[in-house]
């Protein structure tokens, strides 16, 4: 083999080189295919976008390598590994995210899990029923980036971008409140709850709400917000009230906001504004109470109907609310009777209470109001409790002026402030209704009753002779009676002697009537007859059989 | 060596289209005019030319996915190997060792059996010449059957055109699996197997 390449002469040289050039061209199909697959691996190289780290709460519906990562339903990722956190607590998705979602890197980009969820909303993620879930991301605006984030369990209610302002709301309990629940204006949705936490100290929630623009440019500064959750069903005092907002509020609860009837000063609010979040509407509506003061009622009658919460009228204007309902011991009279204890919004009184307040004078406030009361009661002011509504006997304490009304003293010094009472209304009705029931009582129904008994008897005696006496005679007439008729009946039947008589009569008459009818006939065509006598030829109509007579048509004779 | 004359002591060639024997050195077959040479030209160099691209675009075919399904909404892009272990983990052993050996086991031994050809005729090897012909006969046998992969994905993705409920995509990593299976016919076609006889005489070329 080796003595064929023998010792290489220095002409064979270029001959060497030629081949080589010649060989190359084959060359250029691995070349051509090393430089596509370096193309492909270059281009991916430049595609690969950043790898982030979301944790969730549990993998459910997420699968590594499949579960794709979507903004506006645009694949921009795929998670490459899921894997439990070193605590067992999360499990930690990594995404490979794509060189165009560099955005999603942001600190304040939020991730969450896309799964079918059904509420009083509406049903969303119904896609993810048959494709799976997805994880949905939405970029922040944060300068800063970073790789671990932590993922929502819920979606967020408002992406990142949209216009509008966010409102805080202090409230005493969120109610059926969630995050999602829609926020009305004039019962158009205009937003909705994003946010929810207990206050710092623990006394109270805020509720972070986002209402949409334009819509936001109606939250006023001195706009009022309540809680428009479910139905709202009060029967109080003045009847049945029934109020809610829409049928996913009542599912899912809902906050509804609006200025006051009357706000002149009012701004477009700034975003972040604190407002209070109101019980209700009413409440929410209403102008403001300013504070409160306590008085106390001494009843000595039942107060059956009265609950807390019942209005305390003055002159017909509800200035309060009862807040206590207790029974006291009188050792005196041996009865116990009823302290009812009440706080009133002087401010409701509105102009009325600028002006008694300029008419108190000096003092601290307590001994203002003390000293203005002391002057009602003076005139005559007595609480009294009421009958608002007959059908639920529902009661309210009515504050009214009673000129007649026995004097008391009053002790301006006790705290808290008394009012002294007269029985209630209802009392009045009930001694009338007992008035009444007393006089049904004195009828005398046991005379009345004897009475009826004789007149009773007699009746019964009456009824006896008719059934003995008159009944059988009755019944022989009627026998009588039923003879007569039928002999009248045997008289009329069509075989009887008296009817066959009769027909031969008539049939009689009629031949008669037909022999007078050939005369005349006869008579009116030869006159002349009656003196000559009838002639040869000129018989009768009904002998030749052509009389100028249609009914007398030759019958066979009987 | 034995009793029968190679043709180049006679100085003629045989025409590779028509069988005629030919003058050593006319170019071109005096009866059917086609091209004519003793040995197929450059057969050592062009057959591994072949062969590398091949196991290049090898690489590709492997890792890029081959096929996309969507079935109900829920969408996979599948490599060949992910498609074999899919198959295999779902139970169908039959269809997973199907796909194995037509697009994995087939290549391979395509590339190892042409290098190993390639080698020993280069280095003018006599060792197994007759089983070595055999292989190589074995390999244009299985040449024909390479193609399975890129039919069945071909098809597959003709047929289930179902929208929304199902839909089957080719991807880019049969078109490199088809391109495989093209460069190694073409190593084999250009690989001539009396090549692996020369080595029995000395100075062929």
């Amino acid at each position: 083999m080796s003595d064929n390449t023998l010792p290489p002469s220095p002409p064979t040289r270029p001959q060497v080189k030629a081949r080589k050039v010649r060989v190359s061209l084959v060359w250029l199909v691995p070349i051509v295919a090393a430089l596509i697959g370096l193309s492909m691996v270059v281009h991916d190289f430049l595609n690969v976008g950043p790898k982030v780290v979301v944790s969730f709460l549990t993998a459910e519906g997420l699968e590594a390598k499949k579960t794709q990562v979507k903004y506006k339903n645009v694949v921009i990722g795929i998670v490459t590994d899921i894997e439990l956190s070193d605590d067992r607590t999360h499990v930690l998705a990594s995404i490979d995210l794509n060189q165009s979602a560099v955005p999603f890197t942001r600190a304040d980009t939020q991730y969450w899990v896309v799964r079918p969820r059904i509420g009083a909303h509406g049903v969303t993620g119904v896609d993810t029923l048959l494709s799976g879930a997805f994880i949905g991301a939405d970029a922040g605006s944060s300068e800063e980036t970073k790789k671990d984030f932590t993922g929502l369990e819920t979606p967020p209610a408002v992406t990142f971008g949209e216009k509008g302002k966010r409102f805080i709301l202090h409230t005493d309990d969120l109610g059926s409140l969630d995050i999602g629940s829609p926020v009305y204006f004039r019962r158009i949705q205009v937003g909705q709850v994003v946010a929810y936490e207990l206050a710092k100290d623990g006394k109270g929630v805020d509720v972070e709400i986002f209402v949409g623009a334009p819509n936001d440019q109606y939250v006023l500064t001195d706009s009022r917000f309540w809680n428009a959750s479910g139905v709202d069903v009060t029967l109080g005092a003045s009847g049945l009230k029934v109020s809610t907002q829409s049928m996913a509020s009542i599912l899912s609860g809902g906050i509804a906001f609006r200025e006051p009837k009357y706000s002149p000063d009012a701004k477009i609010a700034d975003g972040n504004a604190e407002f209070k979040l109101f019980e209700d509407q009413a409440t929410a509506l209403a102008p403001p109470d300013g504070e409160p003061k306590y008085i106390r009622m001494r009843f000595n009658q039942s107060l059956r109907g009265l609950v807390v919460n019942a209005p305390v009228d003055f002159l017909g204007v509800n200035i309060g609310r009862v807040v206590s309902v207790d029974l006291d011991y009188d050792a005196a009279t041996g009865t116990f009777p009823g302290i009812v204890g009440a706080v009133i919004y002087p401010q409701r009184l509105g102009a009325a209470n600028d002006k008694l307040q300029q008419q108190a004078g000096a003092g601290d406030d307590e001994e203002k109001t003390s000293r203005v009361l002391g002057q009602f009661i003076e005139r005559g002011l007595r609480a009294q409790v009421r009958t608002g509504n007959l059908l639920t006997g529902q009661l309210y304490v009515a504050m009214d002026f009673d000129p007649k009304a026995p004097k008391v003293s009053y002790n301006a010094k006790a705290r808290p402030l008394e009012i002294p009472t007269v029985p209630g209304s209802f009392d009045k009705l009930q001694e009338q209704l007992q008035a009444f029931v007393d006089k049904l009582g004195k009828i005398p129904l046991d005379d009345l009753a004897k009475n009826l008994n004789g007149s009773l008897i007699e009746l019964q005696k009456t009824m006896k002779q008719v059934n003995s006496d008159v009944l059988p005679q009755m019944r022989g007439a009627l026998q009588q009676a039923q003879k007569t008729l039928g002999t009248a009946n045997e008289t009329l039947s069509d075989d009887s002697p008296a009817r066959q008589q009769l027909g031969q009569a008539m049939e009689e008459v009629q031949r008669t009537a037909r022999s007078v009818r050939v005369l005349t006939d006869f008579l009116s065509r030869h006159p002349e007859s009656l003196i000559r006598g009838r002639s040869g030829d000129a018989a009768p109509g009904s002998y030749k059989g052509s009389s100028s007579s249609r009914e007398i048509a030759p019958e066979p004779a009987q | 060596m034995n009793g029968i004359p190679y043709a180049r002591e006679y100085k003629v060639t045989l025409c590779h289209v028509c069988s005629y024997v030919c003058p050593e050195d006319a170019h071109e077959c005096p009866r059917c005019d086609s091209p004519v040479h003793r040995r197929k030209p450059n057969s050592l160099t062009r057959t591994w030319a072949f062969l590398i691209a091949g196991l290049i675009f090898y690489i590709p075919a492997n890792l890029l996915p081959v096929m996309y399904t969507t079935m109900l909404g829920s969408s996979s892009e599948n490599t060949i190997m992910s498609g074999v272990i899919e198959f295999a983990e779902g139970g169908s052993w039959d269809i997973a060792i199907l796909i194995f050996i037509a697009s994995v086991v087939v290549p391979c031994i395509k590339f190892l059996v042409l290098g190993l050809m390639l080698v020993t005729c280069q280095r003018r090897s006599t060792w197994a010449m007759r089983e070595r012909s055999r292989l190589f006969r074995f390999i244009e046998l299985i040449g024909y059957w390479s193609m399975l992969d890129v039919l069945v994905v071909a098809l597959v993705a003709a047929l289930v055109q179902f929208r929304g409920l199902s839909t089957i995509e080719p991807r880019l990593g049969i078109l490199f699996f088809g391109l495989v299976v093209v460069m190694t016919m073409l190593a084999a076609m250009t690989f001539d197997p009396r090549l692996i006889w020369d080595a029995e005489v000395e100075d062929v070329r």
